[in-house]
């Protein structure tokens, strides 16, 4: 059994808390936070240990692996202890506030040959993995644009005062919603090296932006847009939707279903010539344990097999992360060299 | 309960294979009106209990309800409670003491902001009952025989092993409401033995049941053999794994796991309640 604890239980924190609880493989030892609502609701219901101190917890409990889902300003803190510990880390998303604190916790992983992984769940959506490896085959040709969209109704009217509404601590549908989009082009689409045409728009938020816009411009010399708006009420939930654009053909996918359109038929894959469709049903493998979705227990079970098998080239490493802050950097800096 | 149960989905944009779909469902259903004639053709058609959350807009369909008695004389409603993305979303944003202070009625907002918080902490159960009044309140005056917790609560509870709070639910809905408790779950083997644990017998149970084995986890064979072999009263949904599977087959597996009770379905036109209604009194 791998002996796991939980820093942070909001909303992942809390579904990390689940899903790791039901599995087979983990023993789930201790978790912390500082809500007192919280703590008390598990001491009293639940078995596993209650702190409110990280530094306590880890001092007095043995793990081998952390789940980290506080507020972004704390996961470099924890997460450096951890490792310094000799603790295999799942780090939630976005990984640090700071490059220098995304560094430094990407290359104490890496010398220390720990286990480290960041909470992109995307790469764990079968729509989006079979986008990938339909690009690693040139399927569509010579791919000349791309689109990544994201929507969704977390911030839809004048309202403040939580972390999510202080850049300083990672709150913002950059940091928050514009991350998960950027992480997944780079999954899928290859690595960001730079922005232009930037536009964070402030739409009900007074500190931070609640969309925003951007060219990007990829290593392997494709380019294309960002378009993520986390104020749209006309979604019921946060949708993600990656476009792709090549001389042969054209993919579109969200996490439920894939539209492919080829000029010619591919027998290699079994499509065929104009549209294909595919879903998540034909796309997912079955989990253990279902909450919210099969990938956020699929990207547990992945880290716990990463730990069982010393495995240390992680799908969703703490490098891939690290790169999409610096992307985030990027967009942010582009603000102010050009807007004031 | 019947045997066939309408669901309502399609009346709030859930889709689990099209994002495109659910657009065009949200577009559909944009007016009350719109969900009452579909509802009224369910009642024309036969088929009795409404199985539904506790989306804000289900209030005014209540409200119609309440309105023509005699057209739904014998009309029941199935609450699945809560309505998780209001939640979600509100956890999103306000933390989790932030969505109880938003949700929690209003009169009890003030004991909430005072003493509130330590009876809170000292009284879990309460604070849940709290919001079951909070969630029911649309339905005063509408028989809701079975009433349900949506599956991201029920596997939230059993992940995090809040076994107790279980019980809790059973009692308050059976005491409070003079009806069944119901349970929608993607963990059905995983739920029946905790609930054999609590002692939570016969209990009614909501999970997807289909021939390619979609959000059942641990996988099919696991599920048959529940169905077969344990005491409870199981209600199929996701039958068509979304659309993934031909409609005569699907039920016609649904058919060969004979303890199954009851039948979850959704549909937007009369046509497609019509072909899946006739297909369930085919096979099951």
């Amino acid at each position: 059994m791998i002996k796991a604890g939980i820093i942070g239980l909001g909303k992942m924190g809390m579904s990390h808390c689940a899903i790791v609880n039901a599995h087979p493989d983990i023993d789930l030892v201790a978790v912390c936070d500082t809500s007192t609502l919280v703590l008390e609701v598990l001491k009293k219901y639940a078995s596993f240990n209650t702190f409110s101190d990280y530094r306590k917890m880890l001092n007095e409990t043995e793990l081998d692996c952390l789940f980290v889902a506080t507020p972004t300003k704390l996961h470099a803190e924890i997460v450096l202890l951890a490792l310094e510990k000799g603790i295999h880390v799942f780090c939630e998303k976005p990984f640090s506030l700071t490059l220098k604190q995304g560094q430094q916790m990407t290359e104490l992983a890496r010398s220390k040959k720990l286990v480290g992984q960041v909470g992109y769940h995307n790469r764990f959506i079968g729509t989006f993995n079979y986008f990938k490896t339909l690009l690693e085959k040139n399927i569509i040709g010579q791919v000349y644009h791309f689109t990544g969209e994201a929507y969704g109704p977390v911030v839809v009217k004048n309202k403040g005062g939580t972390w999510r509404s202080d850049s300083k601590e990672g709150g913002g549908c950059l940091f928050d919603y514009a991350s998960h989009v950027i992480n997944l082009i780079e999954f899928i689409l290859g690595e960001i090296k730079d922005v232009d045409g930037t536009l964070l728009k402030s739409i009900y938020s007074r500190e931070v932006e609640d969309a925003v816009y951007s060219s990007l411009f990829l290593e392997n010399g494709i380019s294309g847009l960002l378009t993520v708006n986390w104020s749209d009420e006309t979604y019921r939930k946060m949708s993600t939707q990656i476009t792709a654009l090549g001389t042969e053909g054209k993919i579109i996918a969200d996490a439920q279903e894939m539209k492919i359109y080829l000029k010619k038929d591919n027998n290699e894959l079994g499509l065929e010539k104009g549209w294909n469709m595919k879903y998540i049903t034909d796309l997912t493998d079955q989990v253990d344990f279902y909450l919210r979705g099969e990938e956020y227990s699929s990207q547990i079970d992945y880290f716990v097999n990463c730990i069982k098998e010393n495995n240390l080239q992680n799908k969703n490493s703490f490098e891939a992360a690290f790169h999409t802050d610096m992307v985030i950097e990027m967009l942010k800096n582009y603000k102010k060299s050009n807007n004031g | 309960m019947d045997k066939i149960l309408f669901g309502d989905n399609q009346f709030f944009a859930v889709n689990h294979l099209s994002d495109e779909k659910s657009r065009a469902q949200s577009i559909q259903f944009r007016t009350n009106e719109a969900i009452i004639r579909v509802l009224e053709d369910v009642v024309d058609l036969g088929i009795n209990t409404f199985m539904c959350t506790t989306h804000d807009r289900i209030s005014g369909i209540c409200d119609h309800i309440r309105k023509h008695p005699q057209k739904y004389k014998n009309f029941k409603i199935y609450p699945c409670m809560p309505y998780a993305h209001k939640y979600a979303n509100a956890i999103t944003e306000l933390g989790i003491l932030g969505t109880l202070k938003e949700y929690l009625p209003g009169n009890i907002f003030s004991t909430f902001a005072k003493g509130g918080l330590a009876f809170a902490k000292k009284d879990i159960i309460a604070m849940m009952e709290l919001l079951i009044d909070a969630e029911m309140k649309m339905f005063k005056g509408i028989d809701t025989p079975v009433i349900f917790i949506q599956n991201v609560i029920t596997d939230l509870i059993l992940g995090l092993g809040l076994k107790d709070v279980f019980k809790a639910y059973d009692a308050y809905i059976r005491k409070k409401y003079n009806a069944e408790p119901g349970y929608i779950t993607m963990n059905l083997p995983m739920l029946l033995s905790v609930f054999d644990h609590v002692g939570i017998k016969n209990p009614i149970i909501c999970s997807s049941v289909n021939k390619i084995g979609f959000r059942m986890s641990g996988g099919r064979e696991i599920y048959e053999k529940t169905i077969a072999e344990k005491k409870f009263r199981p209600i199929a949904m996701q039958v068509l794994a979304a659309g993934a599977i031909n409609p005569r087959k699907a039920f016609e597996y649904i058919g060969k796991q004979k303890n199954i009770e009851s039948v979850l379905f959704g549909a937007s036109s009369r046509e497609h309640i019509k072909q899946s209604k006739d297909l369930i009194l085919e096979y099951c």
